[in-house]
């Protein structure tokens, strides 16, 4: 096959839309104002700020006044966590999330233990799921507040996050989801689905990186993150980046008159799966059921994640892995110890993730380079027996 | 992320494969780490005359054990001993920090290799530097 360059790492990062940059520019060219001040200028920016919140409000299913913007996810998951904690410290200093969570939401809960908050993190099943009964059973009396992701970001597991919030309702705790991954990728109508905070990230969405959201529920009390001078609504400080939140507004509409189109990208993905597990010694890790409709997971027994992805980038293809030898940390992806996988084959690991600009013929090439890749290395490996 | 040498021995590694019947075969590492070195030696009149090696690794421990083989292949036993982890990571042009510890498996998979031939030929040498539990060394350690 002709050599091409297919893109299949879209759960770190999207191509930003020409809509969606296009869109972008009116803000940075002629609607630049300060949506604060008070002339002219400053109304008209303010007037596109309240179109924007407006639109993304009734995408997601919310009111406009539910909508924090932030400058990218991890801020929105450092204040939903962070704000809700010490708002509810004299209530109890109790939090539940799970061992599979992003960083931005575990480390985060790791710097509250450190300020005498307690938290519980859930173990999963093999397939990186919770119950909302497993939620339950941890729920103290000094519970404040549970946590759990909307979708994974390395293995793509859908967790039951209209249960867990429905348990959480039941006991009176906050309920709050990143649902970085899973905004734009499948429907989610945060009244519906009974959350008191849901975060999400405009880069995983085909906008610029430095855009972020934050839902709160009416009538939740979370503490600020950022104090200054009384933007969006007193609940976080600085002045509104509008040309990014324009884009993060087009981008939401995009995927969300492009969901019908997840079906097809969700057959991609099928076929991905398929044929590479036909190859020996190979699996696929998380949900096939419960499972983003680009994520595929796969772990290569005796090869190694780092060297699978360089001759992927040598071939073209950009993706991804668990292996620990592609960071800085010793120890393969916590998501795949979560699930149960041994560090050997954690190692070998690879993330593709599609998106709707993916085709059929992207999808034949990477398995016929990932075959010959796995192949490769194989031969090469001191553990591969035939 | 890597030198043009390095990439260049990951993409196309000198000597791999098996010896059959090698004068002495070293392995270190583990797979729970995720880097194992295998060498193979071939040695006549205490001469190396061949050296394969297998590796699962990263990038770099590929380029490594690649380098490696290239640096004592046609040398005598003693001079492949004196090969260092810092001459195979000059050789390549430098290694990201995180990278160091899969040339010390390098050094170390040679002198396991040349230990094994002294132990099938009843020599009775040490090996300087050469401890022989690659489980016991700090960077596997969890």
């Amino acid at each position: 096959m002709e050599k091409r360059f297919v893109y299949a790492d879209n759960a770190a990062t999207t191509a930003p839309y020409p809509e969606v940059i296009d869109e972008m520019m009116i803000y940075l060219r002629e609607n630049w104002g300060n949506p604060s001040s008070i002339h002219k200028k400053g109304e008209e920016a303010k007037a596109a700020l309240d179109m924007c919140r407006e639109k993304v409000a009734s995408l997601l299913g919310c009111e406009a006044s539910e909508l924090v913007f932030t400058s990218c996810g991890t801020e929105a998951d450092n204040h939903a966590i962070r704000g809700a904690a010490y708002a509810n410290a004299a209530k109890g200093k109790h939090i539940i999330t799970t061992k599979v969570e992003h960083p931005a939401v575990l480390n985060t809960c790791k710097a509250l233990e450190k300020e005498g908050f307690r938290v519980t993190y859930l173990d999963v099943d093999s397939e990186g799921r919770v119950s909302a009964e497993d939620v339950e059973r941890a729920i103290c009396d000094d519970t404040v507040l549970v946590s759990v992701m909307y979708a994974n970001n390395e293995i793509g597991t859908i967790m039951p996050i209209k249960e867990i919030a429905a348990v959480c309702r039941a006991h009176g705790v906050l309920c709050m989801t990143d649902a970085v991954q899973a905004v734009g990728a499948v429907p989610i109508n945060v009244r519906e689905l009974g959350v008191d905070m849901l975060t999400a990230s405009g880069h995983k969405i085909h906008a610029p990186k430095g855009i972020g959201l934050l839902y709160i529920k009416k009538g939740t009390k979370i503490k600020n993150l950022i104090e200054g001078g009384g933007q969006e609504r007193g609940r976080r400080g600085g002045t509104e980046n509008l040309p990014y939140i324009a884009a993060f507004a087009k981008a939401l509409e995009i995927a969300v008159a492009k969901l019908p189109d997840m079906a097809r990208v969700e057959k991609m993905r099928d076929r991905l799966i398929a044929e590479l597990t036909k190859l020996p010694r190979t699996r696929v890790n998380g949900s096939l059921t419960h499972r983003l409709p680009g994520n595929a997971n796969i772990s290569f027994e005796c090869i190694e994640g780092e060297s699978i992805l360089l001759l992927m980038d040598m071939a073209g293809i950009c993706c991804s892995t668990g292996s620990a030898c592609s960071s800085n940390s010793l120890d393969p992806s916590h998501v795949l110890l979560a699930i149960g996988l041994p560090h050997e084959v954690a190692h070998g690991s690879v993330r593709i993730t599609l998106s709707h600009e993916n085709t059929e013929e992207d999808v034949d090439y990477i398995i016929e380079k990932l075959t010959e890749t796995v192949e490769r290395l194989r031969k090469m490996s001191p553990l591969w027996k035939e | 992320m890597y030198s043009e040498k390095v990439m260049d021995h990951f993409a196309n590694p000198r000597n791999v494969g098996e010896i059959e019947n090698a004068s002495g075969v070293g392995e270190v590492g583990n797979a729970k780490c995720g880097d194992i070195m295998k060498m193979f030696l071939k040695i006549e009149d205490g001469v190396i005359v061949d050296v394969k090696f297998k590796t699962f690794g990263c990038g770099a421990a590929v380029a490594t054990s690649s380098m490696a083989t290239e640096m004592i292949k046609g040398k005598t036993v003693d001079e492949a001993l004196a090969l260092t982890n810092k001459a195979v990571v000059e050789a390549l042009d430098g290694l990201p920090p995180a990278k160091i510890h899969c040339s010390v498996l390098a050094e170390e998979a040679v002198k396991s290799a040349v230990a094994d031939y002294y132990k099938k030929n009843g020599i009775e040498k040490e090996i300087p530097g050469f401890c022989g539990d690659c489980d016991s060394c700090s960077h596997c350690h969890h």
